[in-house]
């Protein structure tokens, strides 16, 4: 890359012919963004400064108050009505702070705080040599097995830093749903992915397999990184910009051609090599098929708590952002890039589907489970309307919480070993804790979609925009996903309920008001979307437009 | 005014609702509170009627919108009430008659112990009737006839540790449902036609569209006939109504005398505007009745069971009402006049039978009665004048009521005319040797009493004051309604603004048709009294001619739906039965166990090896890649 081409790089944003300007940024806009982020330098502050003793409650304080507050921000900005009439591209055109990106961060917010719960939770598992502990492991440092590791759990350590990693992640996820161009997409996909990473390592129980689990993330989440970054370059390439409105009016003929870029700008292999390259770093954070294989793995290995997080919050941003790059960049290449994701939003559906029926875990279970709803979310995605945005959005608020919700149920359900995932030792669990499994039982209709749930309302939204995006097919297959779906659900409500309890099975252990409470929310949001979606499907409508 | 129509449904459906969900803590009261609720509702329909009599004629009609039951775009049902001349006449009948089978009930069932949910299903008929007759839509009236579907269907298989009873519910339940998928299939055709289900829609646009509409306004009236063939008892759809006689006696002399049972003559009179305007409809409707008539008067005179006899008489009767609603404005009046009177003295003979067996152990076979009315001498008395009623004799009720609607029949003239007021006479003299024949067997000649199976020797006594005083109001009624209605054509001017009326076209005189229909009466009394009142009755059954024995077993109605309907529904079952398992199950058992054998195969893919990941990444960039390019390239 020549000087000057280099140059453009950080010029074209902004063409302010040869002085570097001084960055503009608003400040007040990109405050949610910013007090996540303070959080959770504030939090490593704590872990360095703050005794053992007092940072659990330092820090789930600091956290919780961190994601209150960026969520009044969010609030506050879309009540002066950035999330409609005055949506504009902030920080010199990094982000955009528009309908779709202030809805989908509120909700990661919401997700995040509830989430926070769950990781707080010091009541389930049993006391070590005195000390309540939590999910995580006592020294993520020390060697599984070995002395140190002990002596760590014997000093009753644990790892608060989670929560700073909670956060950071947090704010990574609420900058890429809002990035408005490839860089800052790139920039933020790593800010929230290295802390997930980590997080995925650091489960009390079965370590080694938790940190397989991590491994195994980091090493695709780098390599589908590549791709991405490889398709950014491309791009740039062929635009001469790395932001969405200049790509997009370059694919649209409108831009004023950069003549120290001439010999490649337009070249549209670039174009297309560089587009399916960035949607597979997408759509690898989704879990769409053939890139979903980390998921089943990563979500069993990981300590249940981040699953649930990672499962809710990084679907929301990563659709947020694939959404973006769909409408904001690529709206002028609908018909090259519609046919290919049809073609993965079929195979997801199905996949997801089809292979969850074999599975006889159940944390395994609600992986796949979460690629089917991928791909129904796709189905959503390529609609390519006004209501495909909003049915999205809609769709990924109602999952979110429902995941969240039955990932929390699975942290209650535990034998000697920890929790008890094998979908065996469920059997007969609603003779003995009713509550519990009628609970989950709501978790489960709600995936399969049935009418009064969340998952209903959702599914219906999607396939109702699917299909007035004439794509019908997408909507025939969703349906017949959802009901080889809804087998593998029903299966395990029944399992619950009508088979007799295992003598030696797994107790259900009493939360404390923690996790009582994210569970308590998730079924309230469940219920609450599902009979009275109205209110929520016209917040969607409203926030559906994409700021360009 | 208007809420009081709302208050008229709501009392006993407020019954219905309290005496089944309060639990055995109101056994004690609970036949006081359904009683005491009728009356309630008894009490506002006179109000109202009174109201309504305060006003001219031409605007008695009220109207009441409650709220919209279906309130989606194009498709506008609501609960709106409306009641004129002819709801007024239903919501009297219903509710006085209804009260008075309440209070006859209260001793009646004084020993069942489950009273209780007896009269809450009392109630819930009350209410369903009620709706159905006060319903200003087909919609809603299509509610209130499930309802009475419903509320006749709990009560005949009230005693279900029965089987006869169990089973003469589910036959009721069954022949009904074939009617009201009539009815339902008449108000889609409605909708679709008129796009309203509102009377004040439906039935002027009936009018006015006779010609161009002929077509669909005929199979509009084809469909509400079979839904009134099903609810009224008649032929075709008429076997259920003798086995409906499981019920207890109440509830025969309720639902399936005095009123339920009348609903399709409701129906057609209601719907008078769409018969009006297809008059092969209207020519059906008055075969079925003329049929029916005899059919009914037929089965009546062999039957040794004293309600399945009087059931026949139902039946017959009602063939009446529903020819002459077939006769079109000419009958439509004398219809309901004739529905009123019968259902006074059809009521009361009802409690009369129920009082009889009262006394006798629930002996129901007439062989075995005989010389009781010395043993109970107001049973005789108000038995024997609704039997007086029931024949026509003069001065009576039926007197006036019948000899109008065998009049209509003539008026409608031609040879349709000669034919439909011939049945009617024919009709006449039947009923009247068979209900002298139960006369004669139950009150008359030797005691033929014997033990019943638990050896207990009957003591006929006359019944408690609260199943009397209700026959002896009833008896008034048979007595004085027809003279009542008919002085000053009293009730033709009172229905005349709904209904409409003409005189027709009589080749005969009036006094003719009276001469002719009382010659009937006294042949039809003659032969009966020859048979069963100059010859002692065989304890025992005779064999009989082949005629009685073929209207012992109804006529073969029974054998003919065995027959047609139940083998061949029983080898379309089998034939689908076994579709389902070898080909509905094969493709489902199939799909399942391919989904699951590609499942199992596909898991085998996640092998944990994350070297095996990446390539599938990697193969998938390069589809993803490639397939990109292509569909430029295409």
């Amino acid at each position: 890359m020549s000087a000057s081409s280099v140059h453009s790089l950080w010029t074209t944003a902004a063409p302010v012919a040869d002085k570097f300007p001084t960055p503009h940024i608003e400040y007040a806009q990109l405050s949610p963004v910013l007090i996540v982020l303070g959080a959770a330098a504030l939090g490593v502050l704590v872990e360095a400064f703050l005794p053992r003793r007092s940072r659990y409650t330092a820090q789930v304080a600091l956290a919780a108050l961190g994601l209150a507050a960026a969520f009044a921000a969010i609030v506050a900005l879309a009540d002066k009505g950035y999330g409609t009439t005055k949506a504009h591209i902030a920080a010199m055109g990094a982000v955009a702070v528009d309908g779709p990106a202030l809805f989908l961060q509120g909700t990661i917010l919401l997700v995040g705080f509830v989430a926070i719960f769950t990781f707080a939770e010091r009541r389930l598992d049993p006391r070590a040599h005195g000390n309540q502990v939590d999910s995580f492991a006592a020294q993520g440092s020390a060697v599984p097995g070995s002395d140190q590791e002990k002596a760590a759990v014997r000093a009753g350590f644990t790892s608060t830093e989670v929560f700073p990693l909670l956060m950071f992640a947090v704010g990574g996820m609420l900058i890429f749903p809002a990035a408005n161009d490839l860089l800052t997409l790139f920039v933020a996909l790593e800010v929230f992915s290295l802390p997930l990473y980590i997080l995925c390592a650091l489960a009390r129980r079965n370590r080694l397999m938790s940190q397989e689990a991590a491994v195994k993330y980091f090493l695709l989440g780098a390599f589908s990184s590549a791709f991405l970054l490889f398709g950014i370059a491309l791009l740039y390439g062929y635009a001469g910009t790395v932001s969405y409105s200049g790509i997009s009016s370059v694919i649209d003929g409108t831009a004023p051609m950069n003549p120290a870029l001439a010999d490649t700008t337009g070249n549209d292999a670039l174009l297309l090599i560089g587009l399916a390259m960035v949607a597979m770093g997408l759509l690898f954070k989704v879990g769409a098929v053939p890139f979903h294989m980390w998921t089943p793995d990563v979500y069993q290995g990981a300590p249940t708590p981040v699953t649930g997080f990672m499962a809710s919050a990084t679907k929301v941003a990563a659709f947020g952002a694939l959404l973006r790059l769909l409408y904001v960049v690529l709206p002028g290449m609908r018909w090259d890039w519609r046919p290919v994701m049809w073609g993965v939003a079929i195979l997801t559906m199905l996949a997801g589907a089809v292979i969850a029926v074999t599975q006889t875990d159940v944390k395994r279970l609600l992986a796949y489970s979460s690629i089917a709803h991928a791909g129904f979310i796709l189905a959503g995605v390529i609609a390519t309307t006004p209501d495909g945005i909003s049915s999205v959005l809609f769709y990924l608020a109602a999952y979110s919480f429902v995941t969240l919700g039955a990932f929390a149920v699975v942290t209650l359900v535990r034998d000697a070993g920890g929790e008890a995932t094998h979908l065996s030792r469920w059997a007969g669990l609603g003779r003995r804790s009713p509550l519990v499994a009628a609970v989950f039982a709501v978790f489960l209709l709600a995936f399969a979609g049935i009418p009064l749930t969340s998952g209903f309302a959702g599914k219906f939204a999607v396939f109702t925009a699917a299909a007035q995006g004439g794509a019908m097919p997408l909507v025939i297959v969703g349906v017949i996903s959802s009901a080889i779906a809804a087998f593998f659900y029903i299966r395990v409500i029944v399992l619950m309920f009508f088979s007799e309890p295992k003598p030696d099975g797994p107790t259900v252990a009493v939360p404390s008001l923690m996790t009582s409470t994210a569970i308590a929310v998730g079924v309230a949001v469940t219920l609450v979307l599902g009979l009275a979606p109205q209110y929520f499907l016209d917040l969607a409508d409203k926030a559906g437009i994409f700021v360009r | 005014m208007e809420t009081l129509i709302g208050l008229l449904v709501a009392a006993p459906l407020l019954g219905a609702g309290v005496l089944l969900t309060g639990g055995k803590r109101l056994d004690r009261v609970g036949h006081w509170i359904g009683t005491l609720l009728a009356l309630l509702s008894f009490v506002f329909g006179a109000v109202l009627f009174t109201n309504m009599l305060g006003k001219d004629a031409d605007a008695r009609t009220l109207n009441s919108h409650l709220f919209t039951w279906v309130p989606v775009d194009g498709f506008q049902a609501d609960v709106g009430f409306q009641l004129d001349q002819l709801s007024m006449t239903f919501v009297l009948l219903i509710t006085g008659v209804g009260t008075l089978i309440h209070i006859y009930s209260i001793g009646y069932m004084a020993h069942d112990e489950r009273r209780r949910r007896f009269f809450g299903y009392l109630n819930l008929f009350l209410a369903a009737m009620l709706l159905l007759v006060v319903a200003d839509n087909y919609f809603l009236l299509y509610a209130g006839w499930e309802g009475v579907g419903l509320a006749s269907y709990l009560l005949i298989g009230f005693w279900q540790h029965k089987p006869s009873a169990a089973t003469a519910a589910k036959k009721a339940f069954i022949v009904n449902r074939v009617g009201d998928i009539g009815l339902s299939v008449a108000i889609m055709l409605m909708f679709t036609t008129f796009g309203s289900f509102a009377f004040n829609q439906v039935l002027p646009q009936a009018q006015q569209a006779s010609t161009t509409q002929h077509a669909t306004i005929t199979g509009i009236g084809f469909m509400l006939l079979l839904a009134a063939c099903g609810k009224s008892a008649q032929v075709p759809l008429q076997s259920w109504l003798g086995d409906a006689m499981e019920g207890p006696t109440p509830v025969s002399a309720l639902i399936h005398a005095a009123t339920m049972v009348t609903a399709g003559v409701y129906l057609i009179t209601r719907s008078g505007a769409i018969f009006n305007a297809a008059p092969d409809a209207q020519t059906a409707v008055v075969t079925v009745g003329a049929v029916t008539l005899l059919f009914g008067a037929i089965v009546g005179c062999a039957k040794d069971d004293i309600k399945k006899a009087l059931a026949g008489s139902t039946m017959s009767q009602i063939g009446y009402m529903i020819m002459a609603a077939g006769l079109g404005p000419i009958g439509y009046v004398f219809a309901i006049m004739h529905l009123v009177t019968h259902g006074f003295f059809k009521a009361g003979l009802f409690l009369g039978a129920g009082s009889v067996m009262h006394g006798m152990n629930d002996e129901v076979d007439m062989r075995r009665y005989g010389g009781l009315r010395k043993y109970m001498p107001v049973t005789f008395v108000t038995f024997g004048l609704g039997y007086l009623a029931i024949i026509g004799f003069p001065g009576l009720s039926g007197f006036f009521s019948k000899d109008k609607i065998i009049e209509a029949a003539f008026a409608k003239g031609g040879t349709e005319g000669w034919i439909l007021g011939g049945a009617a006479l024919l009709g006449a003299a039947i009923t009247a040797f068979y209900m002298t024949r139960v006369m004669l067997m139950t009150f008359f000649g030797e005691k033929r009493w014997q033990p019943d199976a638990e050896g207990h020797e009957p003591h006929p006594h006359e019944s408690p004051s609260s199943m009397t005083i209700p026959m002896i109001i009833l008896a008034f009624g048979s007595v004085f309604a027809g003279a009542f209605f008919s002085i000053n054509d009293r009730f033709l001017k009172w229905l005349e603004p709904v209904t409409g009326h003409s005189e027709g076209d009589s080749p005969v005189s009036a006094g003719t048709v009276t001469g002719a229909t009382m010659v009937c009466l006294v042949v039809g009394v003659g032969i009966a009294w020859l048979i069963y009142g100059r010859r002692p009755v065989p304890a025992v059954a005779p064999r009989g001619s082949l005629a009685t024995r073929a209207a012992r077993r109804d006529l073969y109605q029974d054998d003919f739906n065995h027959v047609v309907l139940v083998r061949g529904g029983e080898h379309l079952t089998r034939s689908l039965v076994y579709l389902d398992h070898s080909l509905v199950d094969g493709v489902v058992n199939g799909t399942a166990a391919s989904v699951g054998g590609l499942s199992g195969r596909l898991r085998k893919l996640q092998n944990g090896y994350v070297r095996s990941y990446a390539v599938s990444m990697l193969g998938g960039t390069a589809v993803l890649v490639a397939a990109t390019l292509l569909m430029r390239a295409v």
